[in-house]
This record gives C-alpha cells, sequence and structure tokens, in this order.
C-alpha cells in the first residue's frame, strides 16, 4: 500500500478511535458487525484498536484540562459536530476494514511517527469532540489511573511498596498480551517507555502546578524503587526491566520538572544527584578495597566456619586502633621529640651515662631494651622539661600529657561505640522462645566450605538437637547429683590453687628480681634477667591446659564449660597481669628511695664541683662537664616502661614459639610420622591442633591491655604493638591454613563477640587504674622525662592555662574546679546517670509488652484471615458464576452491562493469573493456607465492593477482556 | 544483553552494582568465576551453567543445601537448577554481607521449602533437619526424636496453627535469631 494511503487511513482510524470508548454504543456495536463477519480479520484488527484506544485515552486524558478552559464556550457546536462524525463513520465502516488491517501489519515498523501522528490527531479532534459529561467521567478515570500509579506515595512501608510493586508488576503482565500481539520485536519495557515517550511529549505543554507535583511524586517513588531494588527478592532479569525502566521514567521526566530557571536548576542538582550518587558508590568500593586481608580472611572463613574467622576479623579491629594509637603517640609526641628537641647527648638525660657507655650497643643490651634503646625517644626519660621546643613552640611537656590522657579516652570511646552497636544489632536475643526453630533455620554456617569442617557442624548440629529434645522433655535426671557437685567444687578449688601458686609465684620471681636488679645484673645470665617475662608467659601457656584438665571434672555442658574455662583464663591473666603492676609499685617505691638518696648526693656532687674546680668566680665559664658524668637518679618512668616493652616482647616470642613448635612442628610429625608409627597419629594422640579462638582472643586482650598499660611510659609501645598484630596476623592465618583442624564443636561467632568486648572493656578499665594511680600519686622523678621538676605531672595542665591562656581564663577554670561546684556537678551526673537508667528500663518493659502484644495480635489476624478467606472463596465462586452470566447477557444489553462484566472478567483474568504466579514474594501478604485463586483475588480487593461501581478501573483493557471472556 | 566478550560492559556492570548487594570488585570476582565455569570459552551471559558444574565451587562443596540453592536461584524453564550470570550474581547478592535480613530470610525460607508450595510443613521440616544433621547414620535423628523435634518446631514457629510454618511466621521468627545474619553469607 502506498505511503500517503495508509497515512490517510490512520488519520481516518484515529478518528474513530477518539470516539471509541467515549459512545462505547456506536463502537459496540461495530463490534457486532465485526463478529458477524468473523475470523483472523476480527481479532487483527481489534487488537489494533484498543491499543490505539489506550494512546486515545492517554491524549485524552491529557486533553481534558485544556478542555476545562476552552470548552465552555464551544460546547454547543461541539455536540452538533460529533453527532454528525458518528453517522458519517458509520457509513463508512466497510470500506475502511481492509486499510485498517494493513496499517496493522506495518505498525510495527512505523509504530514511533505514527504514534506521534495518533496523538497529534487525537488531540486535535478530542478538542472539539468531547462534551461535558464525557469530560467529568473522564478527569475520574485519570484519578484512577493516577492512584493505581502512586499507590505507595502514601504508603511509606515497606510491605505496602511491595504490594504496589507487585501491583504494577500485574498490570503489566496484563499489558504483556498485547504489546506482544502489537509487534513482537518490541519488548515489554520499550513499549511501556513508548506510552510513556507519548505521555511526556504531550504532558509538557499544559501541565498544571497540582500535576506537576503528582509527576514530581510519580519520579520521586520511581526513584525511590531504583534505591529499593536490589531489596527485592525478584530474579535479576526483572529487577533489570523495572531498572532500565524506571530509570527512563525518570529520565525523561526529570528534564521536564520545573520550568525556565528553575528547570535548569533542577537538571542541575539532578546531574549533581547522579554524579554524587556514582561517586557514593565508587567510594563505597573503594573503601571495601582497602579493608586489609579480606581476602584471607573470607578464605580462613570458608574453611573454619565464621567463629575462627572472628577473631582475626577482631584482631584486625585492634589492629585499627592501635593504628590510631600509633598515629596519636609518633604524631605528637615522639617525632616532634626527635626533630625539635635538644638532640642525643645535649643533656645528662639524653645521654648514656659513663658506666654503662661500654655496653650500650652491645646486642643483649638492646634487646633487653637497655643501653642506648633506654636513652631515646622510646621511652619517658628521654623527654626534657622544656616548656616549648623547636621554632614551632611545640608544648612538649603538654603534648606528651594529652596524648597519654587521649589514647585512653579514645579507646574507651571506640569499645563502648563498638558495644553498643553490637548489642543493637543483637536486638532482642535474648528471646528464647524459638529454641528450636532457631537451631533448625539458622544452624548452618553457610560459610562453611570445607567438608571436614562440614562433618564437625553436622556432628555439633545433631547433638544440639539432641540435647534440646532430652532437655525440652526434661527426661534427663542426675544420677549422681552428690558425686557431680563434689566434683565441681574440687575441680573450683583447684583452679583456685592454680591461681594463687601461679600469683606467688610471679611475685616471688618479681621480687627475686628486684634483688637481682639491686645487685647488678652483669653477674648474672639471661634466665635471670628474663625471669620474671619468662614465668609469666609460661604459666600464661600451661595454665589453661590445666584448667581445661580439670574442667573435665565437672562435667559441664559443653557451652558452660567453655564460658567458665575463659572466666578462669581471664582471672589467671588478670592475676598475673595485678601481680605484676604490685611488683612493679614496690619497685617503683624502691625506685624513689634511690632517688631521695641520688638527690642529697646531687647537691653534695655540684657543691664538690664549685668548690673543687672554680673557686671565687662568678664571671667565669659555667664548668662544662660532659652530660654522660653528671650523676642521675634512677628515673622509676623508664624503668617501668621497659619492664611493659620487655613483658610483651616476651610474650609476643612465647606466642610465636608456640605456634610454631606446637602448631606446625605437631603438624609436621604428625603428618610425616604417620607412616612408620605403630598408632594412627591424625586420628590418634597428638592428632593436629585446633585453633584454639577464646584463648587467642584472651591472649590478644590482654596484650592490649598491657600496651594502655604502659604506653605513657614508653611511646613506642603502640608501635610495637602494630609490628606484633602484623605479623600475628600473617603467621597464624599461615599456620590457621596449614596446620590446624577446624574445631569438633564449632561455635557460633556472633553470640561471643559483645562478651569479648565486655571483657576487653574490664582489661581496659583495669589497666587504666595504675596508669591513672601513677600518674595522680606519684611525683616524677627529678631529673628525666617531660614533667620533671613538678610536683605533680598533671601540674602541666595548670601550668599551661597558667601562662598560655588570658588571665581571665585561669580565673573562671579556677572557680569552675573549686569543689562545691564539681560535686554539685558530679551529683548531676549521677543523678543523669540514674534517669538513663531507669528510662532504658522503662523502654525494656515496653518493649518487651509490645511484643507479646503483637504476637497475640497477629495470632487474631491470621485466625481472622483465615475465616475471610473462606469467606472470599465462596463469594468469588458465586461472582464467578454471576459474571459469566453477566456477560453472555452483555451482548444483548447497553453500555453499562457491558462495562460492568468487562470489570467481572478482568477480574477473573486479574484473579486466574495470580493464581498461577503464586509464589512466596506475592503472596506476602496472603496467607498461603488459602486456595491460590482466592487468595490473590482477596488482596487485589474485597469481593462485596466489585462491580458497576468500579467501572473505568482497568482503563484500555476491559474490552479485550470481556471478548476473551465471551469466547 | 548479549555480547560475547569477556568483560562486563561498564553499564550493565553498573546496573548490577545498582541491583545486587555486591561491590564492583565481587561482580568482577563473580564474573572471572563465573567464565571460569563456563569452561574457558566465555559465551554470552545470559547462557547457563549446569548444577553439576555450580556445584564444584568450593563454597558450595560442603553446603547441604546445595541443590535447593540452585534450584532456588535458578530462572531456567527447564526446572533443572541451572544457573545464568544473573542468576548467579542473584545467589551472591542476596548471600552477601550487606544484603537486609529481609532478603536473606526470604530465600532462606524458599530454600527450605523443599516441595515449592509456599510453607515449610512437617515434610519440608523433615528434609531439611536432614540435611542439617548429614547423610551418615551415626549423626541421624532417630523417627521418635524427628517427630519431637518436628512438633516442637511447630510449636514454636506456628503461630496460626495450620501445622504448617509460612513465609512471615518464618520471618518473624527469623528476624528475632542473633545469628541468622551471620552465618546466611557466601563468599568467593
Amino acid at each position: 500500500m502506498p505511503r500517503h494511503k495508509l497515512i490517510a487511513s490512520e488519520s481516518d482510524v484515529s478518528i474513530e478511535v477518539d470516539e471509541g470508548k467515549d459512545n462505547e454504543f456506536s463502537l459496540y456495536y461495530v463490534e457486532v458487525e465485526e463478529n458477524s463477519k468473523g475470523g483472523k480479520e476480527k481479532q487483527a484488527t481489534r487488537d489494533g484498536k484498543r491499543r490505539r484506544e489506550r494512546n486515545g485515552e492517554v491524549s485524552r486524558r491529557r486533553a481534558s484540562e485544556k478542555r476545562s478552559t476552552e470548552m465552555g464556550n464551544k460546547r454547543a457546536e461541539k455536540k452538533h459536530d460529533k453527532h454528525h462524525k458518528t453517522t458519517r463513520k458509520e457509513g463508512e465502516k466497510d470500506r475502511k476494514r481492509p486499510r485498517r488491517r494493513n496499517a496493522d501489519e506495518e505498525e510495527a515498523e512505523e509504530e514511533s511517527s505514527k504514534e506521534k501522528k495518533n496523538i497529534k490527531n487525537e488531540r486535535t479532534k478530542t478538542v472539539k469532540l468531547e462534551d461535558e459529561k464525557e469530560k467529568d467521567v473522564k478527569k475520574k478515570r485519570k484519578k484512577h489511573v493516577k492512584n493505581d500509579e502512586d499507590d505507595a506515595n502514601p504508603g511509606k512501608t515497606k510491605q505496602k511498596d511491595c504490594q504496589e510493586v507487585a501491583l504494577k508488576e500485574k498490570k503489566k503482565k496484563r499489558r504483556k498480551p498485547e504489546t506482544t500481539s502489537e509487534s513482537e520485536s518490541h519488548s515489554e519495557s520499550n513499549s511501556d517507555a513508548e506510552s510513556k515517550d507519548n505521555q511526556a511529549v504531550g504532558v509538557l505543554g499544559s501541565l498544571t502546578p497540582e500535576e506537576l507535583e503528582q509527576l514530581k511524586e510519580a519520579v520521586d517513588e520511581r526513584k525511590k524503587l531504583i534505591t529499593t531494588l536490589k531489596g527485592k527478592p525478584w530474579p535479576m532479569k526483572k529487577k533489570l526491566v523495572i531498572l532500565r525502566e524506571s530509570q527512563e521514567f525518570v529520565e525523561k521526566y526529570e528534564g521536564a520538572l520545573g520550568k525556565g530557571k528553575g528547570r535548569k536548576l533542577y537538571a542541575y542538582k539532578v546531574l549533581m544527584m547522579k554524579k554524587w550518587m556514582k561517586f557514593q558508590r565508587d567510594l563505597e568500593n573503594f573503601k571495601t578495597a582497602c579493608i586489609p586481608w579480606e581476602m584471607k580472611i573470607k578464605e580462613i572463613e570458608s574453611h573454619f566456619g565464621s567463629s575462627v574467622a572472628s577473631y582475626f576479623i577482631f584482631l584486625r579491629w585492634m589492629y585499627g586502633i592501635n593504628m590510631i594509637l600509633f598515629g596519636l603517640t609518633f604524631g605528637l609526641v615522639m617525632v616532634p621529640e626527635a626533630l625539635m628537641g635538644k638532640p642525643y647527648g645535649s643533656m645528662p638525660r639524653k645521654t648514656v651515662p659513663r658506666v654503662e657507655e661500654a655496653s650500650a650497643m652491645n646486642f643483649a643490651v638492646l634487646w633487653d631494651f637497655g643501653g642506648y634503646a633506654k636513652y631515646s625517644v622510646l621511652f619517658y626519660g628521654y623527654y626534657n622539661n622544656q616548656r616549648a621546643i623547636g621554632w614551632l613552640k611545640f608544648r612538649m611537656p603538654l603534648s606528651y600529657f594529652l596524648v597519654g590522657v587521649g589514647t585512653v579516652a579514645y579507646s574507651y570511646m571506640v569499645v563502648i561505640r563498638t558495644m553498643a552497636r553490637n548489642a543493637n544489632e543483637e536486638g532482642g536475643g535474648d528471646d528464647t522462645s524459638f529454641n528450636f526453630s532457631w537451631k533448625t533455620f539458622t544452624s548452618w554456617d553457610y560459610l562453611i566450605g570445607n567438608p571436614e569442617t562440614a562433618d564437625n557442624k553436622f556432628a555439633s548440629i545433631t547433638t544440639s538437637f539432641k540435647e534440646a529434645i532430652v532437655e525440652e522433655q526434661e527426661s534427663r535426671k542426675d544420677d549422681n547429683i552428690h558425686l557431680t557437685r563434689f566434683l565441681r567444687v574440687l575441680a573450683n578449688f583447684l583452679v583456685l590453687c592454680c591461681l594463687a601458686g601461679s600469683g606467688y609465684l610471679i611475685y616471688f620471681v618479681v621480687r627475686r628480681s628486684q634483688k637481682f636488679a639491686l645487685e647488678g645484673l652483669e653477674n648474672y645470665g639471661w634466665w635471670e634477667r628474663n625471669e620474671v617475662n619468662m614465668v609469666m608467659s609460661l604459666l600464661g601457656m600451661f595454665c589453661p591446659m590445666l584448667f581445661d584438665v580439670i574442667s573435665t571434672l565437672e562435667n559441664y555442658h559443653p557451652r558452660i564449660a567453655l564460658q567458665w574455662q575463659l572466666g578462669r583464663i581471664f582471672a589467671l591473666f588478670l592475676g598475673n597481669l595485678y601481680t605484676f603492676i604490685i611488683a612493679l609499685m614496690d619497685a617503683i617505691q624502691l625506685k624513689r628511695a634511690e632517688e631521695e638518696i641520688v638527690k642529697k648526693n646531687m647537691t653534695i656532687w655540684q657543691a664538690n664541683l664549685y668548690n673543687g674546680t672554680v673557686p671565687d668566680n662568678s664571671t667565669a665559664l659555667p664548668i662544662t662537664v660532659h652530660p654522660a658524668d653528671v650523676p642521675r637518679g634512677p628515673c622509676w618512668e623508664t624503668m617501668v616502661g621497659q619492664e611493659f616493652v620487655r613483658l610483651i616482647i616476651s610474650d609476643t616470642m612465647t606466642t610465636y614459639i608456640t605456634l610454631l613448635i606446637g602448631d606446625f612442628l605437631r603438624a609436621v610429625l604428625v603428618r610425616f610420622l604417620n607412616n612408620c608409627w605403630c598408632w594412627d597419629l591424625e586420628y590418634g594422640f597428638p592428632s593436629y591442633s585446633e585453633f584454639d579462638v577464646s584463648g587467642n582472643v584472651l591472649g590478644l586482650i590482654f596484650n592490649q591491655g598491657m600496651i594502655w598499660m604502659g604506653a605513657f611510659y614508653a611511646p613506642c609501645l603502640p608501635a610495637l604493638n602494630l609490628l606484633r598484630l602484623h605479623v600475628s596476623m600473617y603467621l597464624q592465618c599461615w599456620a590457621v591454613m596449614c596446620c590446624n583442624v577446624p574445631q569438633e564443636r564449632v561455635f557460633k561467632a556472633s553470640g561471643s563477640s559483645n562478651f569479648y568486648m565486655a571483657m576487653l572493656l574490664v582489661i581496659l578499665f583495669l589497666s587504666t587504674l595504675p596508669a591513672i594511680y601513677t600518674i595522680v600519686s606519684i611525683p616524677p622523678s627529678f631529673d628525666c622525662g617531660p614533667f620533671s621538676g613538678k610536683n605533680r605531672m598533671f601540674d602541666v595542665i595548670q601550668e599551661t592555662l597558667e601562662t598560655d591562656f588570658p588571665a581571665w581564663f585561669s580565673k573562671v577554670f579556677s572557680y569552675a574546679s573549686n569543689p562545691g561546684l564539681v560535686l554539685s556537678f558530679l551529683l548531676l551526673l549521677v543523678l543523669a546517670i540514674y534517669y538513663l537508667q531507669s528510662t532504658s528500663k522503662t523502654y525494656k518493659r515496653v518493649n518487651m509488652e509490645l511484643k507479646k502484644k503483637l504476637q497475640t495480635q497477629n495470632e487474631e489476624n491470621k485466625r481472622k484471615n483465615k475465616l475471610a478467606a473462606l469467606k472470599a472463596a465462596n463469594e468469588l465462586e458465586q461472582a464467578k458464576k454471576a459474571g459469566e452470566q453477566c456477560s453472555n447477557s452483555a451482548s444483548d444489553l447497553g453500555v453499562n452491562e457491558e462495562s460492568s462484566s468487562i470489570d467481572e472478567a478482568g477480574h477473573h483474568r486479574q484473579a486466574g493469573q495470580n493464581g498461577r504466579l503464586i509464589h512466596p514474594s506475592q503472596s506476602q501478604d496472603t496467607q498461603n493456607s488459602e486456595p491460590p485463586v482466592s487468595s490473590a483475588h482477596t488482596t487485589t480487593r474485597p469481593p462485596a465492593s466489585r462491580g458497576h461501581t468500579a467501572s473505568g478501573h482497568l482503563p484500555g483493557h476491559p474490552q479485550k477482556n470481556a471478548h476473551s471472556n465471551r469466547r | 544483553m548479549g555480547g560475547t566478550s569477556s568483560k562486563l560492559p561498564k553499564d550493565l556492570l553498573s546496573e548490577y552494582q545498582e541491583l545486587t548487594f555486591l561491590t564492583k570488585q565481587e561482580i568482577l570476582l563473580a564474573h572471572k568465576i563465573f567464565s571460569e565455569l563456563q569452561g574457558g570459552e566465555n559465551g554470552p551471559y545470559s547462557s547457563r551453567v549446569s548444577m553439576q558444574k555450580i556445584l564444584t565451587l568450593p563454597e558450595l562443596k560442603a553446603n547441604p543445601f546445595r541443590k535447593r540453592l540452585c534450584h532456588v536461584f535458578s530462572t531456567s524453564d527447564m526446572k533443572d537448577g541451572s544457573l545464568n550470570f544473573e542468576d548467579f550474581l542473584d545467589l551472591l547478592s542476596a548471600f552477601s554481607d550487606t544484603a537486609t535480613l529481609e532478603i536473606k530470610s526470604h530465600y532462606a525460607f524458599r530454600i527450605f521449602d523443599f516441595d515449592d508450595d509456599g510453607t515449610l510443613d512437617a515434610r519440608d521440616l523433615e528434609k531439611l533437619v536432614n540435611c542439617l544433621t548429614g547423610e551418615t547414620d551415626d549423626t541421624r535423628l532417630t523417627a521418635e526424636e524427628m517427630r519431637q523435634l518436628i512438633s516442637n518446631i511447630l510449636e514454636e514457629s506456628d503461630i496460626d496453627k495450620d501445622g504448617t510454618v509460612n513465609l512471615s511466621e518464618f520471618q518473624h521468627v527469623i528476624s528475632r535469631s542473633p545469628d541468622f545474619v551471620s552465618s546466611f553469607k557466601i563468599v568467593l
């Protein structure tokens, strides 16, 4: 068919279409006629017409508000016009049909151009052809459509969102057959986009503010959909389609929104938003790429499950914290002192004394952190008490003090914040009402990728099931409760003995080492010098094993046994640490006594110096004594720092050596001797070692405690710890992967994380106590460290306030710090804490009550829903029959009847479709217990309200549905 | 869709990022692994990889639900559990670190729903427990224990007392569990 003819035919068609839906009577008449002609032709024409009708309706909707302004004066004339047209059209009908069919065939290619034309045609025509009644009807209809589209706008909750999206889905599904029949090559999204395209073209010119608002809402909603799309349990294909569609929609309309300058601004905003989103996503990617050791941990996770991995995650977290601590001490204390402070050898505290000079460079001495290492930025004693150093006037003593306080404060903050977050995540985890369900539904650790671990997991799950069943039945009667009790008491007694023994041993060793130190370490060997640390490390190594043996006496449930074990090890470590600290305190007292003597000697020495060399000449140059020769005090702070550094070093060494011997060597021996041994080594006695998560975590925690305690006196400690953690990470990862076997009892990681955090907090508190005590109550050494010459270390604050701040500030400060104010402030704090605590308690209670309420309500709702579903199913059956009758009789009835039957049919279709597609995602809101068809039905609309009143609910579709139903 | 190159097109990659809980690196890694599974020749990523091949992944080797996983995430019309790249991404997304509890619990439910009828009934639960306790006889529960266990589970979770656990009940139970989210994870 020639082009021009085609176009002409189309314009003709569109005339008819314009009137199509509005005067259904005539259109229906046409169709009856077609029916009589029958065959394929009918099908094709109907399809084409329906689609055009849809377009026509869209354009009509758009035009309606334009009409509302223009319409008033033209009404009479139009009415006349329309009558004329309808009559003409009927005459033409037979002539038109073949042409229409041709048009349908070429529709696919001509789609876009034609539709534009259609719109133009339709718009011009409709303006002329409508009357007021129709306008009202259409307005209603339009609202309906809009409502459908913007369904979720008021309901912000997720579920509603879901429903809404599901609804959209349904709509699309319904539309799908048409589009495919229209043109196979056009995908669903395409056709959708096209219709929107039309809409966009039409809409932009004539939009009222309200419509703009609505459009904006629609766009916003699409955007929201895009962001929430990944949270929807749909297959990717569907998500992709929806995403593209929504993006297209948003793109189309976003530019259209706003007017004039506003539009530009809006477009700019949108652009920036897009850029920002992309930036955020890239940042997120970058961040995850920056997390160190992710792959290593994941590998371990897949081999050993989440509990072993949790140790490494904890280790990494610790590493992060220590990184910050290191940054603080290194950046604000060590580097400034090294760069701007007086250089080495300029004063006595920065010089190795004459007696030690000979051995100061020996490796053994350096390894012990004596000699040059002792007189360096690594330790407290090296720092000068000069108020400001360098050209920056860097306040060294103040900085030293504040960094000391800051590290502790930061640690508290981080630990407490993490704890709070964990507690948040755990939420109502203490709820034990779903014991069995949790065991079944959540006990499998999907991370496990190692068959051996999986076997262990199977076994542990089975045991837990069996135990739970037994506990539930409460049939387990303790056959000999007295024996168990006796054994438990005995076990605790033994453990207490162990603890006391280890405490005494440490105390004894520390005292002995002090005696050695007094007599001079040079006379003793390596063992005597490192006795304390070695004993502590050995105790830390062997006592837990002992406890493990003892705990077999007790016959506890494994989980409880683990808790006991952890508690005991904790007590042991804590006891050891505190014994160590007490012994150290003794040492401090000794040093201070020594210092007093040195002070006295110092004055004598100085007097001698002056008297001896320069008799009566005060104008002469001051005597220059080499700083190495100046007598000096023992500097207890450096001593404390040294002790801690040694402790850390020896602890690290023991850990690594046990790792190498206990794990690696054992694994090697077991592996290679197994071939020539009389029993099976791999599954028999020694076997491979398991990775001891709790022990390792405890070790890490105590190590951190020592860092916190010693960091004030040895600024190098965080750096050392960083090094240690770094090496540990690699070494332990390697050791785990190559020589450990998965645990037999596989524990969950999540439950214990806050338990570890709580321990860390306790340790933090306990380790800051002695540090604070020494800072507050012991006067600093007179000739070393940044605070020398002051009465107390914190005097540096007061000094700064007095000299570096204006006078009024220190006045205010002194007023503020008077006891009356401080006390009342403390009282206020206590009151606030009490208030907050009681409110949180109330909230908890209210929460619990709400939970209960929710549960009961849920049950009630379920019951109600069940009843409703049954009822609905019955009604549906009746409605179906009624609908069939209706549609059968519709062929001889008027417009109203038909529209109602259409509606019915639409519902059947819809329901049927849902029944086919029923699926958890879509039937979320339905109760699943009902028959699928009825369930879908009840959700879409209550059966009672269906029918005549809601005609036109499904614009564009009813015609087809009606026919498909009728046939 | 389409394209036979081994690299993902940029726009598709960004769309995948938008639609999954995975980061760019993870998607690329997944793509790499998937194309290895496809067996060297880089077919279009709409092509499918059979379930047997998917199950050779070390991450799934030891998982008792591996077959269910494939069936749930497969969009294949043949119901053979074969996955294409997008299904594979869906799987990884649902099992990723950042996926929401909602989506995790949804897929968990479908995995446990062995007969795909939309509810967990006693037979589903029995199969589930058998999966959890392993195949060997010494770890398997006796019939009596099984009966007891299932009745206990239903006692707790079946709020409307219709003899089955449906999705909302399941999500209700799961959402209170402290360690579901941390264990319902698979990482490549």
